[in-house]
């Protein structure tokens, strides 16, 4: 007994004697903090609509922007994670729920930013009256839709595939629902999740600019921000501050990158269910910090404790473990179509009370309809052929990087921080080689559309091809076939399924990026192409509920009819016929 | 009606899964048993002979669809905890150390951290596995990570242990060592397990340890035969008592539908339509064929010797015979298998003549084949989707089932030349490309 009080003695300060990480790790740590002080504090100072906030272009206010836009995005990112583990918690575990929840975020995902952004705004400002932070949540949300979506679906997709013997094991070990959720399907969904977040993160930066002017009725206002200095760089046509916004941005992207990502992927490796394969030397030094920090064990140590004590607790509180499986009752069926009708009358009357309000408050009528009509077909017409364009591009230079892993390994964050790049730090190049030389606007602005999406098919045909066993290569240099039969026969349908999902992911984000691309601005210089982004984005300028809901629920219409009528076939396609096992 | 002394009993349970026309397929019908204290029981059987089924609502699992499951008296309507799992594929969570693992069932019924991490550490060095505590399951390999599931089940200090084919994802020397090992801690009472049930495919293994054999039929479930093992343990596996036992059960398991057991027939019933044909593979058929007419065997063969030498397991076997049984290329009887005369001129021709044989076998013997090729011959451009097959055959067999069933004549159908198909029509035909 003495002996174990003694080495309790002697053990004790040992482990909590500070090292070297500490020294690095609590400064970081208290720097955090002071941040989120600083911003909560900054956020919500008083503020009046039609108030000017003095944005500067000049660069050394860039690292305070730098730090509010990060912040709203961490925040965003957030939000995100807590929504799509409700979310896909809920569509995953009840097939009623899952009929409603499924088709909704595929809508959601189709509605561009600024449809949600200039929806809801003036409700978050009536939230908080006389303070920025109506604003703040306005901007956070916009960057919360474009983040949200496809997390959730990774989530989703990840709870369904929870293997059959694990869950099992679960049941038969006691689990509750709520630890097992914990335990079993949320660290199984880990590694797609964290990829996926990383990937909302990008689609985050690429808006950045569209989700810090917030209008509202008529007056712009411009918060605090690196979107805000891109947009006001553009307006004033002021090179040097566009570089700036550059460097600042690869700055952030990258500290972002080295303090959470880094340390993310490193530690999601663990939580992979097949066995090690390449990529899992993953290391980052952050994480390293993390574990090796003794004041982080410490509050490891007590955090531990507290998960013991609560689940104990919540043990002792209901002994009665869990139900046993109901048999389904005769009732079950008709609940199902009751569920249903009521579903379908929901819907049918949304679409009457929208029309409504489209019609009586916009005085729009059926001529207008038809004219946003065409103006989505003109935007259709550009996203087809540019998809197509980028394809005829990126594969092959996929293929040639995906042919050489160590070059496909240094490529990879390079791609995602191009994918991060927002439309507009393109503006005054396109702006100036249209304008010098009078090129059709209908066409080259276009151009901007596929800046964000088209690495989406480099990076897929990147992983399709890196994934493509060694041996079919060996095979094919063995038969002697080369060129086109070597594309035709081995290259092109073996990356398919990967491009398929590429160009997706590609062709949701060309239609989203269409409301800051076929408008463009650099200086005096405003170029607007015919597209109903660039209707939508011109009713949100002038704050017109109506007509920007009508162009929001056009360009909906034509992703989903279009996804269902040619990526889903095509989908169906790579996954059952073409499939590499 | 439950027994007291029993650990674990059923009375007439019956399982049905739903097909597509909603009438429901038995699995498992009217199971009644008991399993005693102090006791080893084996469960064998072919495959779809609704055993895996039949461990899952003994664990509490799979709800039954009739019939009553009883754990020392109360009824199993959710896992119980007196009664642990060990799982054909582990199982273990991956994100998990192997101490963490091993805590998981202790974790969850709420027992304090310090007595947790003391009883796992027990539990891991009894199995043998003391050193890799802070291992994750992927460093281990297939045998240590059975350990872990072994000791995450030991544990909870289970009174029955489930297990469902524990060493058929290992190699025969890691099987053997893991299951020595167990078998060691159950007789010399080092482990507070009272009752041990066990699903297996390995006959040898089944009568090493058993104390008791259930031999499943299939379409549906029934225990077809039930033997009491009295060898003393360790047994000799090759004694003459062994060995005999090791004979009556091929012969159980081998005997052809509606045929009675041990006894040699002559010609094999006729089938339906519906019957589930066996998964084999037209190169396996013909090598098997080719190795019994062939010495050693010269035609006729013992069935534990044959599977030992070829070195298959009662899961690949099985099928192969009876498929050689159902197009009358071999008989069976007694454990024995023998070549028949249309085996022995199949054996002997060469790869064009087979096929021809091989062909008119499936017409005469499989109804299904002979019902395939009556469509396409009766319709006028000679095709049909398989959808029309799948259709029929899901009146009498589950979805998965009659996707099997589907995909086996149409391999067979494919060799014999007797029709083709179209994967990317999904379309069955007489024409070949």
């Amino acid at each position: 007994m003495a002996q174990r009080w003694g080495s309790a003695l002697v053990a004790l300060p040992g482990r909590l004697r500070p090292n070297f990480w500490d020294g690095i790790a609590l400064p970081i740590v208290i720097g955090l903090i002071a941040l989120i002080a600083w911003s909560g504090q900054q956020m919500s100072v008083p503020f009046t609509a039609g108030q000017e906030i003095n944005i500067s272009l000049d660069p050394w206010k860039l690292p305070e922007y730098g730090l509010r836009t990060v912040m709203r995005m961490g925040i965003a990112l957030v939000v995100s994670l807590i929504f799509s583990l409700a979310y896909a918690a809920v569509a995953a575990k009840s097939r009623r729920a899952e009929k409603l929840l499924l088709p909704i975020l595929d809508i959601l995902q189709s509605v561009p930013i600024l449809g949600f952004l200039s929806i809801t705004v003036t409700g978050f400002i009536a939230l908080f009256p006389g303070s920025l932070l109506g604003y703040e949540c306005a901007s956070i949300f916009a960057i919360f839709t474009s983040q949200a979506w496809n997390m959730t679906f990774s989530l989703y997709q990840s709870f369904l595939g929870v293997p059959q013997d694990l869950r099992e094991a679960a049941r038969m070990y006691h689990l509750s629902p709520w630890r097992s959720f914990w335990q079993l399907e949320v660290p199984y969904a880990i590694p797609q999740l964290v990829w996926n977040m990383m990937m909302s993160m990008s689609g985050g930066w690429f808006f950045v600019v569209a989700s810090e002017a917030i209008t509202v009725s008529n007056q712009n206002t411009l918060l605090p921000g690196i979107g805000s200095y891109i947009a006001l760089a553009s307006e004033k046509g002021d090179l040097a501050a566009v570089g700036y916004a550059i460097l600042a941005m690869l700055a952030f992207i990258l500290i972002y990158d080295q303090l959470l990502f880094r340390p993310l992927l490193a530690w999601s490796q663990r939580f992979k269910v097949e066995a090690i394969t390449e990529g899992e030397g993953e290391r980052a030094w952050f994480l390293t910090m993390l574990q090796r920090a003794r004041f982080f064990r410490a509050i490891a140590f007590v955090g531990d404790t507290v998960r013991d004590w609560i689940s104990s607790a919540a043990h002792r509180a209901h002994t009665f473990q869990e139900q046993p499986a109901k048999p389904p009752s005769p009732w079950a069926i008709w609940v199902d179509r009751a569920w249903t009708v009521v579903l379908l009358i929901a819907a049918v009357g949304s679409v009457v009370w929208i029309a409504h309000y489209v019609h009586d408050n916009g005085k729009i009528g059926l001529d207008e309809i038809g004219n946003v009509f065409v103006l989505a077909v003109f935007t259709f017409i550009r996203v087809t052929v540019l998809i197509a364009l980028a394809s005829l591009i990126w594969v092959p230079i996929g293929v040639w990087i995906g042919l050489r892993p160590p070059i496909a390994h240094r490529a990879q964050p390079v791609v995602q921080f191009l994918a991060a790049f927002p439309a507009n730090l393109f503006f005054p190049p396109v702006v100036a080689l249209i304008t010098t030389f009078h090129l059709n606007v209908e066409i080259w602005l276009s151009v901007l559309m596929i800046l964000g999406a088209q690495w989406y098919i480099l990076f897929n045909v990147v992983a399709g091809t890196l994934a493509l066993p060694t041996d079919y290569q060996y095979v094919a240099s063995n038969l002697g076939v080369r060129r086109r039969l070597w594309w035709r026969r081995l290259i092109l349908p073996a990356i398919f399924p990967a491009y398929v999902t590429g160009a997706i992911t590609a062709s949701g984000g060309a239609w989203n990026a269409s409301i800051v691309s076929e408008v463009a601005q650099w200086g005096d210089d405003k170029l607007a192409a015919h597209g109903v982004g660039a209707y939508i984005a011109q009713w949100t300028a002038t704050g017109d509920t109506p007509r920007i809901l009508l162009g929001v629920s056009m360009l909906s219409l034509f992703v989903l009819v279009f996804n269902r009528l040619f990526w889903r076939r095509l989908y169906v396609l790579a996954e059952e016929r073409i499939r590499l096992d | 009606m439950a027994d007291a002394q029993a650990l674990l009993q059923t009375h007439a349970v019956c399982k049905t899964y739903r097909t597509a026309d909603r009438a429901g397929r038995l699995v498992l019908d009217h199971i009644d048993f008991a399993l005693k204290e102090g006791e080893i029981v084996a469960i064998l059987g072919k495959s779809g002979s609704g055993k895996s089924t039949f461990l899952r609502v003994l664990a509490g699992l799979t709800p039954q669809s009739e019939g009553e499951v009883t754990y020392r008296g109360a009824p199993v309507i959710a896992p119980v905890s007196g009664v642990a799992m060990v799982f054909q594929t582990f199982a273990l969570f991956p994100w998990l150390t192997v101490l963490n693992n091993v805590e998981l069932g202790l974790e969850a019924q709420g027992v304090a951290r310090e007595e947790r991490r003391q009883r796992a550490i027990a539990a891991i060095d009894l199995i043998g596995l003391d050193g890799y505590e802070s291992a994750y399951p992927k460093e281990l390999s297939g045998g240590m990570r059975q350990r872990v599931g072994f000791a995450r089940a030991l544990v909870v200090n289970p009174d029955v242990l489930l297990l469902d084919e524990p060493f058929s994802a290992l190699d025969v020397l890691t099987a053997e060592t893991l299951r020595g090992d167990m078998m060691e801690l159950w007789s010399d009472q080092r482990i507070p397990t009272k009752g041990i049930v066990f699903v297996s495919h390995n006959i040898e293994e089944a009568v090493e340890i058993a104390d008791r054999i259930l031999i499943f039929s299939s379409d549906p479930g029934r225990i077809r035969a039930e033997i009491p093992i009295s060898l003393p343990k360790p047994r000799d596996m090759s004694s003459p008592a062994f060995r005999q036992i090791v004979d009556q059960v091929y012969t159980i398991l081998t005997s052809v539908p509606g045929g009675e057991p041990g006894k040699r027939i002559a010609k094999p019933e006729q089938i339906s339509i519906n019957y589930r044909l066996p998964h084999a593979s037209i190169q396996q058929l013909v090598g098997l064929l080719d190795n019994l007419v062939a010495p050693p065997f010269n035609g006729r063969a013992d069935l534990p010797h044959l599977a030992e030498t070829l070195e298959l397991v009662v899961d690949d076997l099985f099928p192969l015979i009876e498929t050689l049984q159902l197009l009358g290329l071999a008989q069976v009887g007694g454990g024995d298998i023998e070549v028949t005369t249309a085996g022995r001129s199949f054996a002997d021709a060469e790869m064009q003549t087979r096929k021809q044989m091989f062909a008119e076998h499936l017409l005469r013997h499989i109804p299904l084949v002979a019902h395939i090729r009556r469509i396409l011959d009766e319709r006028p451009g000679h095709a049909a989707p398989e959808a029309r097959f799948l259709a029929e055959l899901e009146d009498h067999l589950s979805e998965e089932d009659a996707r099997d069933v589907l995909d086996t004549v149409i391999n067979w159908g494919r060799y014999a030349e007797l029709f083709a198909y179209d994967y990317d029509r999904a379309v069955l035909s007489l024409e070949n490309p």
